[in-house]
């Protein structure tokens, strides 16, 4: 009681946000340590120990190997629905939520069988650090290559190697060195974890040596890894930089439109009846969005992108927020925007730093995650959306599929479920891309089935060839 | 291969897959880094946003429970200074607390809302829904919610559902597609990419939005304190005959009778969750402010539904059933 009472008293008020994701499987027992970390942060409340409890006495938990008459399976923890009980499998991504006095954490708990690029990118593509999990007994595998690449792809901005089950390699330093050096090696292909980007996109990479089971280097350092120096996983955790804060001081101002707040008489009474000036407001026109990138301030001079438009630049004369004047605003902030010119300006049209953005291109380069079951063929007709503009496009040929394993383009022309290729599409309207490694959101795009509607396709944008291309952007 | 560095206090096992020995140090957090809460908000407001600009008829289920009311507030804020462009829905099992009913109408008055009402009354009244043998009527919402969706051609229903509540909901996404009958799938749900919502549908469907996913119950009431949002009265501690049932204690109501062996008492306590009558229980509780049930959910040791919420006793799975059935 009074741990959760002094957690509050510390500043619980003004923790921030982290989001990260797990990859791997049951066998490396990822839902062993998704229930140690919420049971040891104390995410975990007393009814629903007591189902898990139950559940573990009725299926014989807590007999070999165990320890104290209290064991319970901790993957029990994040037991799902009962379509996944019955088949035995975990179907789709689940999220979950703990907080420690530091920061206020949400957990996509990505399956690792399953679909388990689709999963793995769906996680990934909000999360701040993915922590991939490794069995000790077993080391770098196939599906950890593809994990890893998988999270290269995605410019995650940390990854956290968990070496799990290492009480099974009786603590060993040695086994633990040799996963670490190969997962460094892998990692060395893939670039990750290199430094000299200036992108934001810095990938941190930890190894870590953690038994789920009995919590070793999970929320507390162990004793019995004393050639360990390291933190423990939830330490790792609770300190690491969230994407935004590295990202934003990096990025220049991106704004997509989202809707115009025009209220032309119709105030909201409440707003009216706190004396609102009704006679100032009768004109108000405002731009409402969250930022992506970057930040904003009064006075900025900024560029309006609408498609089949010259670039038009003005000032921001007011940031609004729900009847508070502020004097900057900075992603992921929810704010509306007052310009200084009578512009035409609607959902879809991005506002934008002046002079930081390029033409728009009806040319997309892009890499492209394939999330359906339902092939990518050359010639197909999609919808790209992309901020907050819907576009159709064409997609004109497939240049190539990665191999997840071996990290080579391969040739291709068409790609399925799972599968991580690259194509090039034409857009019936021009678009303010930009490229995917320098910018997380506004290099992000959907590929929707212009049929039943479906999301087919995670994309990333790549720069044209010929242009400037970062070679470590493989794919 | 692996460089033990020391940041401060904090020593970290660090990769470098460079030539170069340079050591990677965790930069400092910013201290004008949003709070949890500034990010949660906007995150919502974003959402509530994409679904008005992308749906043509959208409407908020609105019960006066905590999360719809915080929906509602989110709502005021995304489109500030102008109206909420959307009505409000309620689907009223005839067995709401009255209190509950009576805030509702003055939240719609204050705010110059439309308020559609799907009744569980009238659907039994007219033989369309049968009355359970425990009382229960949660269960019972979703045929009238799904008539009041098609009658009023409804294409997008915000809703505050929270992943946190339930094992079901942990996996459903914040844009929920449902077929005719209103069903979620959850085997077969479009993968959620950054904060790209897809919200295509094709006639006969429409999309559950459900912008405050990511919030937690405390996140709820922290907001709750910092926005000075009201709530109906029975969040706070009062005084109120009560007998045991369950293990929870249940007003003394029309609809919620006590049997002969199940002694009334008065006792301080408060809700944790607003619903049906005959399924809500409350909590002993002395937490009288907004500020007082902070520090008491904080503290909780129990889950607001294992807590308060007899439908979701039934059974292991109740909730994930009740929602392939179209309830929220």
């Amino acid at each position: 009681m009074s741990t959760e009472t002094s957690l509050l008293e510390t500043g619980l008020r003004e923790s921030t946000l982290f989001r990260f994701a797990t990859a791997g499987s049951v066998d490396d027992g990822k839902s062993t340590l998704v229930g140690r970390l919420l049971h040891d942060s104390k995410a975990i409340l007393a009814d629903q120990l007591d189902a898990v409890a139950r559940t573990s006495a009725d299926r014989g938990f807590g007999g070999a190997g165990a320890t104290g008459s209290q064991a319970i399976d901790l993957a029990l923890l994040t037991d799902g629905l009962r379509a996944e009980r019955e088949q035995g499998i975990t179907i789709d991504v689940a999220y979950r939520y703990f907080a420690t006095d530091r920061r206020s954490f949400i957990l996509a708990d990505c399956p690792g069988h399953v679909q388990y690029t689709k999963n793995t990118v769906t996680g990934a593509s909000t999360a701040d650090a993915v922590v991939v999990l490794i069995d000790a007994r077993k080391g770098v595998l196939e599906q950890t290559r593809r994990h890893l690449s998988v999270l290269q792809l995605l410019r995650v901005a940390h990854v956290i190697v968990a070496v799990n089950k290492i009480d099974l390699v009786d603590f060993s330093e040695s086994v633990f060195r040799e996963i670490e050096a190969d997962v460094q090696k892998v990692a060395r292909e893939l670039g990750l974890g290199r430094e000299d980007s200036n992108t934001g996109g810095i990938a941190d990479l930890f190894v870590i040596p953690v038994s789920a089971l009995n919590g070793d280097n999970v929320v507390d350092r162990s004793d019995r890894t004393p050639w360990y120096s390291g933190p423990a996983l939830l330490e790792v955790l609770e300190t690491l930089p969230a994407a935004d804060e590295l990202e934003s001081h990096l990025e220049s101002f991106r704004f997509p439109v989202q809707l115009v707040i025009r209220p032309q008489g119709a105030l909201a009474p409440d707003a009216v009846a706190a004396g609102l000036d009704v006679g100032a407001y009768r004109d108000y026109r405002a731009y409402a969005g969250q930022i992506t990138e970057g930040t904003v301030k009064l006075g900025d001079k900024v560029t309006v992108l609408s498609p089949g438009a010259e670039p038009r630049t003005t000032t921001v004369i007011g940031i609004d927020f729900a009847g508070s004047e502020l004097a900057e605003a900075t992603a992921p902030q929810s704010v509306a925007i007052r310009l200084a010119d009578e512009i035409d300006i609607a959902r879809g049209d991005t506002i934008a730093a002046a002079g930081t953005v390029r033409e728009s291109s009806a040319d997309l380069y892009a890499a492209l995650a394939w999330l359906s079951p339902k092939p990518l063929r050359e010639g197909a007709k999609v919808l790209v959306k992309h901020g907050t503009r819907t576009v159709q496009a064409l997609v004109r040929n497939v240049t190539g599929k990665l191999d997840l394993a071996t990290f080579k383009v391969e040739a291709a022309s068409s790609l399925e479920l799972n599968d991580i290729g690259n194509a090039q599409l034409r857009l019936a309207a021009p678009l303010p891309l930009e490229n995917y490694l320098h910018h997380r959101r506004t290099g992000a795009f959907l590929v929707i089935d212009p049929v039943d509607g479906n999301t087919l396709a995670a994309g990333l944008v790549k720069d044209h060839p010929g242009d400037h291309e970062d070679e470590r952007y493989v794919i | 291969m692996s460089t033990q560095i020391t940041n401060e206090d904090l020593e970290l096992s660090v990769l470098e897959t460079d030539a170069t020995e340079t050591p990677t140090a965790i930069p400092a957090l910013r201290p004008d880094r949003l709070s949890s809460l500034d990010t949660l908000e906007s995150e919502a407001i974003h959402i509530i946003r994409e679904v008005v600009a992308e749906f043509e008829r959208p409407a908020l289920l609105f019960s006066g429970g905590k999360d719809s009311v915080v929906m509602l507030h989110l709502a005021t804020k995304a489109f500030w200074p102008g109206k909420v462009p959307f009505p409000v829905l309620h689907v009223d099992t005839g067995h709401n607390f009255p209190e509950v009913i009576d805030f509702r109408d003055r939240t719609v008055e204050r705010l110059g809302l439309k308020l559609v009402v799907g009744s569980v009354q009238e659907f039994i009244d007219r033989g369309e829904l049968a009355e359970r043998a425990d009382g229960t009527r949660n269960p019972l919402q979703t045929v009238p919610l799904l008539d009041a969706i098609q009658r009023n051609k409804f294409d997008a229903v915000f809703g505050g559902g929270r992943r946190d509540e339930d094992k079901a909901r942990a996996k459903e996404r914040i844009l929920s597609l449902r077929d005719e009958f209103g069903q979620w799938d959850p085997r077969n749900q479009r993968p959620e990419l950054w904060n790209l919502y897809n919200g295509r549908h094709t006639v006969g469907q429409h999309v559950r939005a459900f912008p405050i996913s990511n919030w937690t119950e405390l996140d709820v009431w922290r907001y709750i304190e910092r926005e000075g949002i009201e709530l109906p009265g029975l969040y706070y501690a009062h005084e109120r005959e009560v007998f045991e049932r369950d293990g929870m204690w249940r007003a003394v109501g029309e609809v919620s009778m006590p049997k002969p062996h199940e002694e009334v008492v008065t006792k301080l306590v408060r809700y944790r969750t607003v619903g049906d009558m005959s399924c809500t229980g409350a909590v002993v509780s002395d937490a009288r402010t907004v500020a007082d049930v902070v520090v008491e959910v904080a503290a909780s040791t129990l889950t607001e539904r294992g807590a308060t919420r007899a439908d979701d006793r039934i059974s292991e799975a109740a909730m994930e059933d009740r929602k392939k059935d179209g309830y929220f």
